[in-house]
């Protein structure tokens, strides 16, 4: 396949950046979107220039290091995947690709295709875990029983993998896929019900420090969420701050 | 020659670990808060043994290279972590968990070691359930297990095919608090590069901040190094393209024993190589294989079809197909042990009967599973007479709750649906044993110094059980080192905090930045990858699945050719004082080019056949693995001594007092 690339090229966080236009041949469909831009690296090193920087790390969809806008869709096109699982075979002889980094003022580029998104760590130290202790002595796991969908529920948002992608589709820059994915998987389970009502209002706070804006129900966070975290945790986070709110000081 | 003493508490078996932390000394509350920990790396011991250290009350400083200390590597383990819990009431103790890791690891682990781990197992389900990990759980609500490799009761705690990922969220959640109280600091996108030895006690590192590419001294009373295993040495594995050795290695160099490092876990299940430009493998977890069925067909014409696209694997008759574990091992079929089912993958390939278009790929078949699973689910709704197809679709949906997401990923990479046709699978090297020498308290032999989880060598031997690293990363972190470093820490309490000021600090950072400069200053002409690539090659070849004298030693030449070539001519772009991947690969490369040739040492001098490491010299008649208890039942653990493979090698006698060794059978 013969491709042009049009990739965000900024050198550090002050550099204004500008689109920079790559002609690119000879790429199977087998490659991933990621391995294409290996050999157009490995071209440019070899060319005595500075190699595009982007984010990855397992290329299996699981870290959440990967984090590109290709043609205007945070990892591409295609649902359900990051963009180190997304292959060429998605796109036609000829394409011209557009590659950005996320875009949000809480997310920062630090080069290239690259952004800071320790925002979402510092949300997570808000208040993002269970307050307990590693001990040898906690509870026997089957002392309390957990009803099956329950749990089900808590797992399919603790799937998240931190990649941003919610943050860089919204048109406010909001984070409350992220955060009320976490919010929910806690507080619907026993073990962090107990302090689900500081951990909301931290956690809500602390996003909203970080400069992330507010949702206005688009949900396009949720048809690009690779890992398919569903909205209503959203909702759930927002029952759950509301009565934060009317029940504590 | 010098000797290592694994300081192993005496005692019975089943005491010496609760002797142990009743007898070693302990630092008081006060005195904590006097005290500096380094933790490097944020997987699973790393994390685990961040937040429980800032628990207790030490200062710890916490470093990663990844962005966020929630994407080590850890995260992208599948199929779940072993616990002796007998929850399924099927006869499974600590002594049972023991005893399979002991056998799975064929023999070379040390018993101590290992059975402390089967012990703190059942609390690291109890921790993980109590900070909110949703593992899988069952109607009544109780916990699910299921099976892995090596072993015959069901032990396996799970969160469908993510529970690295949960268990790594959980460890991440309780550091994240730790971070929001101030005790722990929290360094991402900084590399370690050297460690920092001051009166032969490690007393800090120096790291790079991979943004500004600043170069910083880091002071602390004790080290703790949960930096991984080292499998990118092969270039394409199932670790993270950042996984790499640079921190141990360093710490091997100024000091510390390497143990083990031919020790190297090829898995029988991932997906195969598709082309020279691939980046990286993926795994198919083993869990899989409590369901799938492994084939090839039975004779070669037909393989031979198959490769050429004229036949379907749907099409070959029950009859046709040779199903090679089931055929060799009875008694565990597809659950044998991973470097079993690897080396059976690979005989079958070598002779001719591998199923895709490179010849090296077999057939992981779930059409047995989804009729038998349908056949159950049309029993429990009463159904009389079901049709083949309603069979097949309720089996279907049952194969989909249990491993959706990797049959996704199947999908998503071999562009292949593997509910119709089978999957195409391939080993691939995916876990290394080998890794510091550590004693009983997990100090390597540098003192304030220590290894946790892959990174150390000491509790799977010569092969790692599936869903044992799992365990073994929390064990470390959560349940062992918060003990034992206050045994080592309690002399520091009038120390005060250490000054980055000494000459070993100043030597140390010179030299990384000596290194960097050179790197920058190089202007070579080729990436660093070509390098990491041809390394790959070798080592594969010569040091993989099967290792022979004569491929040893001509690895050993071409690795130190490659690695002359490598200084001289790479190309590395850029600034020192950037945000610079190129840079960082190059460093960790260098550090790749020299272990894979202290590996292959270790391979040549290890003149027997154990677990992953099989010399085609030592097998049996029917191509089993031959180990030599007589001469070779110890640890080889290599001191540097300027060469790689002119290491000097110590080895520390492996006794069996519990267990009686025997040859490793699955039949």
């Amino acid at each position: 396949m013969n491709l042009t690339l049009k990739v965000w090229r900024q050198k550090n966080k002050s550099d204004k950046g500008k689109i920079v236009e790559y002609p690119v041949s000879d790429i199977s469909p087998e490659m991933s979107f990621l391995e294409m831009l290996d050999v157009v690296n490995d071209q440019l090193i070899e060319k005595g220039e500075e190699p595009i920087a982007f984010d990855h790390d397992c290329r299996e969809g699981i870290c959440g290091a990967c984090s590109l806008y290709i043609n205007g869709e945070a990892h591409g096109p295609g649902r359900g995947v990051t963009t180190c699982q997304l292959h060429m075979r998605s796109f036609k002889d000829g394409d011209t690709i557009f590659i950005e980094p996320w875009r949000a003022k809480a997310f920062p580029v630090i080069k290239d295709l690259v952004v800071d998104r320790s925002a979402f760590d510092r949300i997570i130290q808000s208040g993002g875990f269970v307050s307990v202790n590693t001990s040898g002595n906690t509870l026997d796991a089957n002392a309390i029983p957990i009803e099956k969908h329950v749990a089900d529920m808590a797992f399919d948002a603790a799937t998240c993998i931190g990649c941003g992608a919610c943050v860089a589709t919204c048109k406010n820059s909001s984070a409350m896929l992220f955060v009320g994915a976490k919010v929910s998987q806690l507080s619907l389970l026993p073990q962090g019900k107990v302090e689900a009502t500081e951990r909301v209002k931290n956690m809500v706070e602390q996003m909203d420090k970080e400069g992330f804006g507010s949702c206005t129900n688009t949900g396009a966070c949720e048809v690009e969420c690779p890992k398919g975290i569903s909205l209503e945790n959203i909702a759930r986070m927002n029952r759950d701050f509301l009565t934060a709110s009317l029940t504590s000081a | 020659m010098k000797k290592l003493d694994a300081k192993i508490p005496s005692g019975p078996l089943g005491a010496k670990w609760t002797n142990h932390k009743n007898n070693i000394k302990l630092v008081n509350p006060a005195n904590k808060r006097l005290i500096d920990v380094i933790v490097v790396g944020t997987g699973l011991a790393g994390a685990a043994a961040a937040a429980s250290m800032a628990e207790m009350g030490y200062n710890v400083k916490s470093f990663c290279f990844q962005d966020s200390p929630r994407r080590a590597h850890s995260i992208a383990a599948q199929g779940g972590i072993n616990a002796a819990k007998n929850y399924q009431n099927d006869g499974d103790s600590t002594y049972r968990l023991f005893y399979d890791t002991i056998k799975g690891g064929d023999y070379r682990s040390r018993e101590a070691n290992v059975y402390r781990l089967a012990e703190v197992s059942a609390s690291i389900i109890d921790q993980c359930v109590a900070q909110g990990v949703p593992f899988a759980r069952e109607y009544g609500g109780l916990l699910d297990n299921r099976s892995f490799g090596g072993v015959q009761v069901s032990r396996t705690f799970y969160a469908k095919g993510q529970t690295g990922q949960q268990l790594l969220l959980g460890a991440y959640s309780a550091m994240s608090r730790q971070v929001g109280k101030g005790k722990i600091k929290l360094y991402s996108r900084h590399e370690m590069m050297e460690v920092v030895i001051v009166d032969g006690k490690a007393r800090g590192i120096i790291a790079r901040n991979l943004v500004t590419g600043e170069i910083q001294r880091h002071s602390a009373h004790a080290v703790l190094l949960c930096t991984g295993g080292y499998g990118n040495v092969f270039y394409l594995s199932t670790n993270a393209m950042g996984s790499n050795v640079t921190a141990a290695w360093k710490a091997h160099r100024k000091g510390a024993a390497f143990a083990n490092p031919c020790y190297t876990q090829i898995h029988p299940t991932c997906i195969p190589v598709s082309g020279t430009y691939q980046s990286k493998l993926t795994l198919m977890s083993e869990s899989l294989r409590n369901d799938g069925r492994i084939w090839v067909p039975k004779n070669l014409e037909d393989a031979k079809a198959i490769r050429e696209g004229k036949l379907k694997p749907t099409e070959l008759k029950e009859e046709d197909r040779d199903y090679y574990l089931e055929r060799r091992y009875p008694s565990f079929g597809n659950l044998v042990p991973r470097d079993v089912a690897s080396r059976a993958a690979k005989e079958r390939c070598d002779e001719g009967f591998g199923v895709n278009a490179t010849g090296q790929a077999v057939y992981l078949d779930f059409a047995a599973a989804i009729e038998r699973y349908g056949k159950a689910e049309a029993n429990m709704h009463r159904m009389e007479n079901p049709s083949k197809e309603e069979i097949i679709k309720m089996g279907t949906k049952v194969v989909e709750a249990k491993y959706g997401n990797l049959f996704q990923m199947y999908e998503k990479i071999a562009d292949d649906n593997p509910y119709v046709t089978p999957m195409k699978i391939y080993p691939a090297v995916h876990y290394t044993m080998g890794g510091l020498w550590v004693d009983y308290n997990l100090m390597t032999s540098v003192e304030g110094l220590y290894a946790l989880g892959e990174a150390n060598f000491s509790d799977h031997g010569a092969n790692r059980l599936g869903a044992s690293a799992l365990m073994q990363g929390l064990a470390d972190g959560y349940f062992v080192i918060p003990y034992t470093v206050g045994d080592y820490l309690a002399n520091d309490i009038r120390t005060g905090a250490i000054s980055t000021d000494l000459p070993e600090f100043e030597e140390a950072e010179k030299s990384v930045k000596n290194q960097i400069d050179k790197f920058i200053n190089n202007k070579g002409s080729k990436p660093v990858d070509y390098y990491h690539r041809k390394l790959g090659l070798i080592m594969w070849d010569k040091c993989g699945m099967a290792r022979n004298a004569q491929g040893l030693q001509s690895a050993i030449k071409e690795i130190q050719e490659l690695r002359e070539e490598f200084h001289k001519n790479v190309l590395v772009p850029g600034d020192a004082n950037d945000f610079n991947p190129e840079l960082e690969k190059a460093c960790r490369v260098a550090d790749f080019l020299e272990l894979g040739e202290l590996m292959c040492k270790d391979a040549l001098e290890r003149e027997e056949s154990a677990g992953g490491h099989f010399r085609e010299e030592h097998q049996t008649e029917d191509g089993e693995a031959k180990r030599d208890d007589e001469k070779f039942a110890f640890v080889s653990a290599w001191e540097f001594t300027g060469v790689p493979s002119e290491a000097n090698l110590i080895k520390e006698e492996l006794t069996f007092e519990n267990v009686e060794l025997k040859t490793r059978s699955y039949k």
